[in-house]
């Protein structure tokens, strides 16, 4: 049985100070989460992942991962990409902090 | 300590400019990713969850002041005020810049520190007892031997591409505070008839496969260290799978050829290496040691001998304070295990407290422990009480060293990109729960060990209770295993039986260390000691009451 394909977000880490992006609509890198592109069609998220491999200049290690649409742009549906968006749990540090401070 | 010679300073200045070229080349598009990962691995730099993170090397644990202050202006300068101190005795640092990191290295380098081999797969470094030059147990110094491997793994042309990472510790005493048994090599001063020599195991680790090391030589002459430990390197190096990541470690090379098989090889490699060692090296080895002179213990003023009336203050005597092998000295371990704080994390300030401290009543001596904490080995007595007040003053002084609370915990997956589950919240957690419940030092001797992945950097397989995050089903869920021993008495814990969901670990430690208060043959019966005494069955009826079992998944 085939599986089913569900809707993802493309992710990586920018080159120069390692903070986690997400790829948007217009095929730009974004640091916020609800900027990203939720992709629904698995072959153009599957040339998306191709072309962010090749943006090696910018950006390390991009891949694909899970997520749902929410109120505020995709939600991811895994708890590992939910660190990712706002930073560790120990410390007020990440971007849970230093995209308020930036807005 | 070690002093950097001028080879030393000139290797450091050419392998820091080196990653520097590096560095340039990735960000100006020369070096892709794939090109530049293994460059920086080898330079000790990771990519992380959030950002880079940045694993300095402290060779066997031991710093000085000057060191101990550059690491704090390393935190301030290049991070956010703090580093992590690891159980391989290294530090991290979680959020450098990419273009920072040079900076970084050549700043480590004015003080004789490095990252190189702190990642990949090679000779790691070298760890030892953090009690070394000072333990009244101990047989000798295990340092000069650590440094001597330092130098011979560091850049070693054979072992650069190992087939997997290769860990080696040293200790100089029986009791076994350097995790010798879960190493690719362990080694401890062993002498015989006189003659000084190492006990020689190999293929213990933790991770996947957890294994207790075997004895490949129960006596080594001291002259012999370098070729018989490059005979196993080079043993494994050729044998060892390459083939599976996941059984491409020592301990798999000696578990499917068996002991007996690798001791024949690794003896007919010594034999052949053996002429080609000019003695150079034992040479150097004489240097080395002289470094590590043990200090003038005789101009220490006497400690007076009045009551100490403090309960705070005997408290912490009574749990932070291990014998020096003089009776005027003592050892203290600096408990970075703060109730509800991160296990292992020190602020610059705290650092720069703990250097002066070295510097001002500790011989300008230091040790990271592997558990993760820092060690003043030599403070004459009648300082005690100045330091534990100066200690108390910056949130160093928690009571609590070998107790529940003084918890091994990796980063989790709040950092590691490896992890399944968080580690630091969970030890949080744990600790500020037993502190509420006034039962720490009721408890006693006891080893909690939580690691967010079963890679096991936190060490979860030698706790007397092991806790191992992973993620079921998109859920982090912990496993807990007992029974589990670091030392010369090592064991690998069980599993207890299904995970628990976050909400119901800490309620279900609770039942076990209850029921171990009440199963205990009386105060001096440790858990450990207890669960070896009663085997699994009551701790397990404990975790997994009746009524709960349908609970837990």
């Amino acid at each position: 049985m085939s599986r089913v394909f569900t809707p993802q977000i493309l992710t990586a880490n920018a080159l120069l100070d390692g903070d986690v992006i997400y790829m948007t609509g217009a095929g730009d890198w974004s640091r916020r989460l609800e900027d990203a592109a939720l992709l629904e069609d698995e072959a153009d998220a599957q040339l998306r992942l191709i072309e962010a491999t090749q943006q090696s200049q910018t950006l390390v290690g991009a891949y694909l991962v899970d997520a749902k649409p929410g109120p505020n742009g995709p939600t991811p549906t895994h708890f590992r990409e939910g660190f990712r968006r706002t930073g560790p749990s120990n410390y007020a540090h990440g971007k849970q902090v230093d995209l308020n401070a930036g807005a | 300590m070690y002093h950097y010679n001028d080879f030393d300073t000139d290797f450091l200045a050419a392998r820091n400019s080196q990653f520097r070229a590096q560095v340039e080349r990735r960000i100006d598009g020369s070096l892709t990713e794939d090109e530049f990962k293994p460059l920086r691995l080898m330079n000790g730099l990771y990519l992380q969850l959030h950002a880079y993170m940045l694993r300095v090397a402290i060779p066997y644990g031991t710093l000085n002041g000057a060191q101990m202050r550059q690491l704090a202006l390393l935190a301030d300068k290049w991070d956010k005020g703090y580093g992590h101190f690891t159980t391989r005795q290294n530090i991290q640092y979680n959020w450098p810049k990419l273009r920072d990191v040079p900076d970084m290295l050549d700043a480590l380098a004015d003080v004789g520190l490095h990252a190189i081999q702190t990642s990949g797969n090679t000779i790691r470094n070298v760890t030892a007892d953090h009690f070394a030059g000072a333990a009244a147990d101990e047989v000798a110094d295990p340092r000069p031997y650590a440094e001597l491997l330092r130098q011979w793994s560091t850049d070693h042309p054979e072992f650069q591409f190992l087939g997997r990472k290769f860990k080696i510790a040293v200790t100089g005493a029986d009791a076994d505070r350097a995790v010798i048994r879960a190493h690719d090599i362990g080694l401890q001063v062993n002498d015989q008839d006189g003659t000084r020599g190492f006990r020689v195991l190999i293929g213990g680790g933790l991770g996947r496969t957890p294994m207790i090391g075997k004895v490949v030589r129960d006596f080594l002459p001291e002259a012999d260290l370098l070729p018989y430990c490059e005979a196993i390197v080079s043993v494994y190096n050729l044998l060892g799978r390459r083939d599976n990541k996941y059984k491409a470690r020592i301990k798999i090379t000696v578990h499917e050829h068996g002991i007996d098989r690798i001791t024949e090889l690794v003896e007919a490699e010594f034999t052949a290496r053996k002429p080609l060692f000019s003695g150079v090296d034992q040479q150097m080895l004489t240097k080395i040691k002289a470094m590590f002179a043990t200090p003038d213990f005789s101009a220490a003023p006497q400690a007076p001998n009045a009551p100490i009336l403090e309960p705070g203050f005997r408290s912490w005597l009574d749990t932070n304070i291990a014998e020096h092998r003089d009776p005027n000295h003592a050892i203290v371990s600096i408990s970075l295990k703060a109730n509800g704080d991160t296990p292992g994390d020190a602020t610059s300030k705290q650092m720069r407290v703990m250097a002066d401290l070295a510097e001002r009543f500790g011989y300008n001596e230091l040790r990271i422990s592997h558990e993760q904490n820092v060690i003043l080995p030599h403070v004459p007595r009648a300082h005690l009480s100045i330091l534990y007040n100066t200690l108390k003053a910056h949130g160093l002084a928690t009571a609590n060293i070998g107790l529940i609370s003084d918890i091994i915990a990796c980063p989790g997956m709040d950092y590691c990109a490896l992890a399944t589950a968080r580690s630091i919240p969970i030890a949080q957690e744990i600790a500020t729960r037993f502190d509420a419940l006034k039962l720490e030092h009721e408890i006693g001797a006891l080893k909690l060990k939580i690691s967010g992945c079963i890679n096991a950097c936190g060490h979860h397989h030698v706790g007397h209770i092991g806790i191992l995050g992973l993620d079921r089903a998109g859920v982090e869920n912990y496993q807990i295993t007992l029974g589990g021993d670091h030392t010369q008495t090592a064991s690998i814990g069980e599993r207890a039986g299904p995970g628990f969901s976050a909400e119901a670990l800490i309620p279900a430690l609770e039942r076990l260390i209850y029921a171990y208060l009440d199963l205990r043959a009386g105060k001096a019966e440790t858990f450990l000691n207890a669960y070896r005494r009663l085997g699994a069955a009551p701790f397990k009826a404990a975790l997994y009451p009746a009524e709960d079992k349908a609970n837990a998944a």
